[in-house]
């Protein structure tokens, strides 16, 4: 098939999306078919993994190769078909119950092997197949089905989680945010080893409205803070408020935008990455944007290099290695 | 039936010339006793006996100097005829301290040889062995030939010019001792020289110590003077058909047959594991095998092992993973999803004591249960067991050509014994092996993720990266046209009944069930699988030595079973299970043919002794026939 003429049809399923109305993941499967044409990639050789969730039925609706495996190991299985086959082009999908909870291990060491996938996190801080109980990105005091009187437990950041497990390309967009989220996915794919992008994305019946600060045109700017690299982060209606770091008790600070030790972003500074990764609350704005990117060999390359080339004859010397001896 | 043993009336040490000898290396588990059985049994394949050997170690690394529970133990059957297990009863134990002796006594026939390392016997390690008295002092080992040597003293004195030092000197104890046995049994030595050369290569002092401490026992032998009785056996070779051979254990003869088969299919091959007891060996094996088409992963835990392995067979490799039972047990939800999805998939499992942690070093068939019934959901895959350790090699390469011909998960059962278990093997020729390349869907035309053999009732498998052929599969249940989702009633039904009807045709591919010793029918059949093999078919033999109908049946293929299997038991009076669990496969055997099966259980993380066979054939066959 010529690549060049591929557009967002060729790679729509037949399949019909059964997500609910208003769902946050029409938006991102938009905007990633969309994108695929652009990257200049045989569709053949795409692959979608995922694992269990409502984000996870993503491959179905890919008119690519997909596997719908099972709960929290995508990671795992995707590290197989990267394995086995290090030409193809594989993608992650997952939520923050599915990659953070039951399947928080493969993801840790995913990030850690550093193998050349990308990893999409839906983080809709709930669960929403299973409706509606709170999940390890929700935040402290969520009512749900099994948190009647309020969850107990803190949450964790995805970011903040990628980075310490030696993540090399961290970033975070909005489902709805198409550019923004494209250009990210696409950094993403550019990207030699394993890329995480969390997804902030709505559940319109379960955790409704829960990132609309930062989604909502008129309260975004001051929500919301777009990260790149070598410039000043800054934000407001007017780009009036800026981000500074206190060097006394390493913690950022928002400050004014003509403010002279105003903060640029250093996407290869670990512990910048860091504060900006767990960067919110009162007054914050959420960091969003590539916060992360380190070049380092990959796991495939190295694994590919080690796996040798079959050679004939090889077996039956193998079998006669070591001692052995002759019954006449 | 209730497990007994008689012992096996059998003094070899009486002659100069013996048909058989058993020699168990027993000390601390930091003594070298494993490379001391290693280097011997070499020197007897070499030498043209039959062998089986039983490495036997603890799951401590390095337990407390002179503790019971730190005995590491090497034990060697060798012979003139055929030997299929490591023997019951020993004739020559090598006791390095009192732990040693204390733990492996009672084992010793009557008239049998102990060494002992009298150094190693001091107050300390005698009081840690529980023995109020010496028992080299004491009398209490007159019924045995001993050869008490301070082994301690004698090898310092040896290798004292090499200048190791006090400790280091102290390590050769065990070449010391080896030397002594292969003088005691006329072997060779140059294997070993050789072997120590290549070993410490880089450190060539270290090898020529060992290699002096291994001749100045072999000297001791020749020239001291020894107490009567204790003189150079003669153990004719054994009798075999010509060809080339080594020794092989089970693991090794295990990966070799998957990169056979691999190889034969004309497929990559990934392997994915994660390290375990005492399943290991083969991960390691694995990893040392760079050159050829596998790639070798150790993930972060069982379950990352068994999915890794599934997006390999996903991609176009062969997955295979590896692990023992707890990990096993991890892996269920993962071969669940290969079964759905019918992508082949191999996974071994070395069993070990259970439950929980059991024993993990030590041997049991108690996983067979798991392996035939327990995943989530009806999912029935092939599951087979090899005998003996060159057999894992054939089952090996059984394993990947049900896997990739049948599209589905396969399960090895192998087990603590074989796996480090050796025995003499005949090398195949590679060139006599048929080569059936595996066949994956090109063609865009006609594709569906679902389209099936018609023989085999596998589905077609399109490789990520074919043109034309995008498709998804996924654990939730698919329309058995189509492929895609369907949660329509009657397709479930149907394709449950699909996936059992494909592994039930199994049962047209694979061998009918022979009968490995004695008549097709008769008053009683010994029914065994797995590693009790080699204990059953010596029961047997002696049996049937003495006049006794008794016949000797070995399955390989538990699932599905040889489809001549339930007429064949049929035609037996009596049909006896001995297994190493509390009866798995008897249950199995009445369910499918409602026979009156009985089980003869053992789970003392030992394996079977030919006196248990025995015993159990001679207590079947009174009980058929009452004393007059």
């Amino acid at each position: 098939m010529n690549q060049a003429n591929l557009t967002l049809k060729d790679f729509a399923s037949d399949q019909e999306v059964r997500w609910c109305p208003g769902c946050g993941d029409y938006a991102i499967l938009k905007t990633v078919q969309k994108l695929l044409p652009t990257l200049g990639r045989p569709r053949e050789n795409q692959v979608f993994v995922s694992g269990i969730g409502c984000s996870s039925r993503f491959p179905y609706y890919m008119n690519t190769y997909g596997f719908h495996t099972i709960h929290g190991r995508a990671p795992a299985i995707a590290t197989g078909v990267k394995l086995a086959n290090p030409e193809l082009d594989v993608w992650v999908i997952t939520g923050d119950g599915d990659g953070l909870s039951i399947g928080g291990n493969h993801m840790m060491h995913t990030l850690r092997r550093n193998l050349d996938l990308q990893i999409l996190l839906f983080n809709n801080e709930i669960y929403g197949l299973t409706k509606g109980q709170y999940s390890p990105t929700s935040r402290l005091g969520t009512r749900s089905p099994s948190s009647p009187a309020g969850s107990i437990d803190p949450p964790l950041s995805p970011c903040a989680v990628a980075l310490g497990a030696g993540g090399t390309f961290i970033a975070r967009s909005i489902d709805t945010h198409a550019k923004h989220l494209s250009a990210v996915i696409g950094a993403g794919h550019a990207h030699k080893g394993t890329a995480f992008i969390e997804i902030l994305q709505n559940c319109p019946i379960y955790n409704d409205g829960i990132f609309e600060p930062v989604k909502d045109r008129a309260t975004a700017p001051d929500f919301r803070v777009e990260v790149e690299h070598g410039k000043p982060i800054v934000f407001g209606g007017e780009r009036e408020k800026a981000i500074r770091l206190d060097r006394e008790r390493l913690r950022l600070e928002v400050t004014g935008a003509d403010a002279g030790d105003v903060l640029i972003h250093d996407e290869t500074n670990p512990v910048l990455a860091q504060l900006l990764a767990a960067m919110g609350g009162p007054g914050f704005p959420i960091a969003v944007g590539v916060l992360y990117r380190r070049r380092q060999p990959s796991f495939d390359e190295a694994f590919s290099r080690r796996k040798g080339k079959s050679k004939e004859g090889n077996l039956a010397a193998l079998l006669q290695s070591g001692n052995t001896w002759v019954v006449d | 039936m209730e497990l007994t043993e008689e012992k096996l009336d059998e003094r070899h040490l009486d002659a100069r010339e013996v048909v058989d000898v058993v020699v168990r290396f027993a000390g601390d588990s930091g003594d070298g006793m494993q490379l001391t059985g290693a280097s011997f049994t070499l020197a007897t394949a070499l030498y043209g006996n039959d062998l089986s050997t039983f490495p036997d170690f603890p799951a401590e690394i390095r337990a407390p100097v002179g503790a019971t529970f730190g005995v590491s133990a090497f034990q060697i059957y060798f012979g003139s005829e055929d030997v299929t297990t490591a023997g019951d009863a020993l004739d020559v134990l090598v006791a390095m301290n009192p732990a040693a002796l204390a733990t492996n006594l009672a084992n010793v026939v009557d008239g049998g040889l102990v060494i002992a390392d009298r150094g190693a016997f001091t107050a300390k390690n005698l009081a840690k062995a529980g023995y109020a008295a010496n028992p080299l002092d004491d009398g209490s080992l007159a019924g045995y030939r001993l050869l008490d040597i301070d082994i301690s003293a004698q090898v310092l004195a040896a290798i004292e010019s090499f200048g190791l030092g006090h400790k280091a000197s102290l390590r050769c104890k065990n070449m010391w001792t080896l030397g002594l046995v292969m003088w005691l049994f006329d072997r060779d030595r140059g294997a070993t020289v050789n072997n120590l050369k290549a070993k410490f290569a880089k450190r060539p002092e270290i090898a020529e110590a060992n290699i002096a401490a291994l001749n100045a026992g072999h000297a001791f032998g020749e020239t001291a003077e020894l107490p009567s009785g204790i003189h150079v056996y003669s153990v004719p070779r054994a009798r075999s058909a010509p060809g080339l051979y080594r020794n092989v254990t089970g693991t090794q003869a295990l990966a070799w047959g998957l990169l056979a088969g691999a190889e034969l299919s004309g497929i990559d091959l990934l392997f994915a594991s994660y390290p375990i007891t005492p399943a290991s060996n083969l991960l390691h094996e694995f990893s040392n095998r760079g050159d050829f088409r596998v790639g070798t992963f150790q993930a972060e835990d069982e379950i990352a092992a068994v999915c890794t392995a599934i997006g390999a067979s996903f991609a176009g490799s062969l997955g295979v993973t590896s692990s023992a039972g707890p990990g096993v047990a991890l892996k269920s939800e993962g071969m669940s999803l290969a079964i759905s999805t019918e992508l082949p998939l191999v996974v071994i499992d070395t069993q070990r004591g259970g439950p929980s942690t059991g024993l993990p070093t030590k041997t049991e068939q108690s996983d067979l249960d798991m392996a035939l019934f327990g995943r989530h959901g009806d999912t029935p895959l092939p599951v087979i067991a090899p005998a003996t350790p060159p057999e894992c090699f054939d089952m090996a390469r059984e394993a990947v050509r049900l896997a990739t011909k049948y599209m589905t998960p396969v399960m090895l059962l192998s087990d603590g014994y074989l796996a480090n278990a050796a025995e003499r093997w005949r090398i195949p020729r590679v060139e006599d092996f048929e080569r059936t390349p595996v066949e994956f869907a090109e063609d865009a035309g006609e594709f569906r993720p679902s389209r099936r053999d018609p023989q085999s009732l596998a589905r077609n498998w399109a490789r990520p990266g074919t043109p034309g052929l995008e498709h998804r599969i996924g654990g939730i249940e698919s329309d058995h046209d189509s492929g895609n989702i369907s949660y329509e009633p009657a397709n479930h039904q149907r394709m449950t009944d699909l996936r059992q009807a494909k592994i039930a045709g199994i049962a047209h591919d694979i061998p009918l069930q022979q009968v490995d010793q004695g008549a097709a029918s008769g008053k009683l059949a010994v029914v065994g699988w797995g590693s009790t093999y080699g204990a059953i078919h010596q029961g047997v033999k002696r049996a049937r030595g003495e006049g006794y109908d008794v016949s000797h049946i070995h399955v390989r293929h538990l699932c599905p079973l040889p489809r001549n299997l339930g007429e064949l038991l049929a035609g037996f009076d009596a049909v006896l299970v001995p297994e190493m669990n509390t009866g798995q496969f008897a249950r199995l055997l009445r369910a499918e043919y409602l026979l009156d099966v009985e089980s003869l259980g053992k789970v003392s993380g030992q394996p079977f002794k030919i006196g248990e066979i025995l015993a159990a054939i001679h207590a079947k066959c009174r009980e058929a026939e009452p004393a007059q």
